[in-house]
């Protein structure tokens, strides 16, 4: 495999094209709970039922085209192997809970990864779809439409109370997840996010971070999503985690112009030494790792960085995932071979910029 | 803008809230936002696990102090997915949808603690499945919209409404008429 062809692995078709406020938000999805009426949820139901849903699915939508969503493929989780699952979770096209699964778990996904449909995990279906940058809204008009598109085959479990009914309580009535991953390094640095994320829980909102463990958010990378899924429309809830979205811009393009005031050279200093350390480090761990391409992703933004693509910190912080890395190895690495590796596919992603 | 509280700092934050479906917007200062309470400081983040686990030691708690015998009573269980609510409480997870008619009477408190006093669905309603409810939610903007009207004293077009309020009532009514036949 040449790099350039895994390279183009890492990143989703989707990923590739800008969006609005895209210096900022790196993508929006829209997630909606769905269950087959007259059939137990998957935690509870025999794997006969389970089967049939699959099969549904593999004959109803494999191969389909969608509007602008083209030929879906169906996935048997159980035909992969390990590291491939693992690879689509790095993806983001399916949980790890799914990937876990042994018997009947299944995932419909769009030639473009925009779309990915996952068959039994906690509920029978879960429909994701990705945009670049911030639009909710028009996520939530598509995913509306999809919605609309499975239910011409699956009687849906709907009750006029409670709405769409979800195995989990916290996914009742709207059954949907509306959420943005932001590059947040200015807020970080100065702490200020730490002091946002009560009031942002308090509005019924979660922040969390996307990669690294517990309360650490490697580089500065974090989801912000609706916590409220009853009760309210999903226009409603959209608008109001667009609102939280906008303003958590506004601070943190302030506070960029912020540091660039006041740091004088420590801020490019830290940016340069993050790009020398991708360029020639030999060994570097995914947290070193995740905070220089952070550093060096706002060296873009700001100007400082000229002719590095701007996609280079999401599609590193994915492709030096450790199922990417062993995927690319074709073999299962010890950590100490996974730094190495990660060091020398940072090293050739970079040399890639300068042809 | 000054903060809604203290009417002396800026208002530097901004909330909208949504509560059994009344949206109201406040714009307080950060300090003010932590003394009324707008802000509170979650010990560790948020753990579904340890909300739903609180919720249920309280209801039980609850059950237990109003009528003792509540443990020797048969429990709860769903006729459709056998799941009973000790093993709901234990997973934190529905069996099925009858699981919600099953276990109604106990979970509208953690329903109105997850979402914020929430306890019905008032958003996207299935195309296909959704038969009559489409044109109720319908009737229910139309209702709303008769009420500004009249705060407006816009009474021809009230009357316009509620013409167009009849009728839809009619197609209800007809439709029925026709599932029972
Ligand atoms: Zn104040
Ligand atoms: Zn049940």
């Amino acid at each position: 495999m040449t790099l350039e062809h895994f390279m183009k692995q890492a990143i989703s078709p989707w990923m590739q094209e800008g969006g609005p406020d895209n210096d900022i938000v790196l993508s929006s999805r829209i997630r909606l709970a769905r269950n087959c009426a007259d059939t137990p949820f998957p935690i509870i139901a025999g794997e006969n039922s389970l089967e049939k849903i699959c099969h549904i699915f593999q004959q109803s939508y494999e191969h389909q085209t969608f509007q602008n969503y083209e030929d879906f493929e169906f996935i048997l989780i159980n035909d992969l192997t390990p590291i491939e699952r693992w690879v689509l979770v790095e993806k983001h096209l399916i949980s790890p809970h799914l990937a876990k699964k042994v018997q009947n778990a299944a995932a419909l996904i769009s030639k473009n990864e925009q779309v990915s449909v996952m068959i039994n995990e906690e509920d029978h279906i879960r429909i994701q779809l990705y945009f670049p940058g911030l639009q909710l809204a028009k996520a939530l008009k598509k995913a509306f439409d999809l919605d609309d598109w499975i239910e011409e085959k699956v009687d849906y479990a709907f009750d006029e109370t409670k709405g769409y009914l979800t195995s989990c309580p916290t996914n009742v009535g709207t059954g949907m997840r509306a959420s943005v991953m932001m590059h947040l390094p200015a807020l970080t640095v100065t702490k200020q996010l730490n002091r946002m994320i009560p009031a942002i829980n308090q509005l019924g909102h979660v922040v969390r971070g996307i990669y690294g463990e517990g309360s650490e958010a490697q580089g500065n990378i974090f989801q912000i999503s609706n916590q409220i899924t009853l009760g309210k429309s999903e226009e409603d809830i959209v608008e109001d985690l667009q609102s939280v979205v906008q303003q958590l811009i506004e601070y943190e393009r302030k506070a960029r112009n912020r540091i660039i005031e006041q740091s004088n050279k420590s801020l490019e200093d830290r940016i340069y030494r993050s790009y020398g350390i991708l360029e020639y480090s030999r060994i570097i761990e995914s947290k070193e790792a995740a905070t220089c391409l952070s550093n060096v992703r706002l060296g873009i933004d700001l100007g400082l960085i000229k002719n590095v693509s701007r996609n280079i910190l999401n599609q590193l912080m994915v492709l030096t995932q450790p199922g990417f890395l062993q995927h690319y190895a074709k073999k299962a690495l010890t950590a100490n071979e996974r730094d190495v590796l990660r060091a020398s596919l940072i090293r050739e992603r970079l040399q890639l910029e300068k042809k | 803008m000054e903060c809604q509280e203290c009417h002396k700092r800026p208002a530097s934050l901004h909330f909208s809230q949504t509560v059994n479906g009344n949206k109201t917007e406040v714009y307080v200062c950060e300090v003010c936002a932590k003394e009324k309470g707008y802000m509170t400081y979650p010990e560790e983040g948020y753990s579904l696990h340890d909300l739903l686990s609180d919720l249920f030691n309280f209801d039980a708690a609850q059950i237990g102090s109003h009528n003792k015998t509540f443990q020797q009573t048969t429990e709860l269980q769903c006729p459709e997915c056998k799941m009973n609510f000790s093993s709901f409480k234990r997973t934190g997870k529905f069996g099925c949808a009858q699981c919600y008619h099953t276990f109604s009477k106990h979970i509208d408190p953690i329903f109105r603690r997850v979402h914020s006093g929430n306890t019905k669905h008032s958003g996207k309603i299935p195309k296909r499945k959704g038969g009559n409810l489409h044109t109720k939610k319908q009737i229910e903007q139309h209702k709303q919209e008769i009420q500004q009207l009249i705060e407006n004293e816009a009474f021809e077009e009230a009357a316009i409404v509620r013409d167009k309020i009849k009728e839809l009532e009619r197609q209800i009514h007809h439709s029925e008429e026709v599932d029972d036949s």
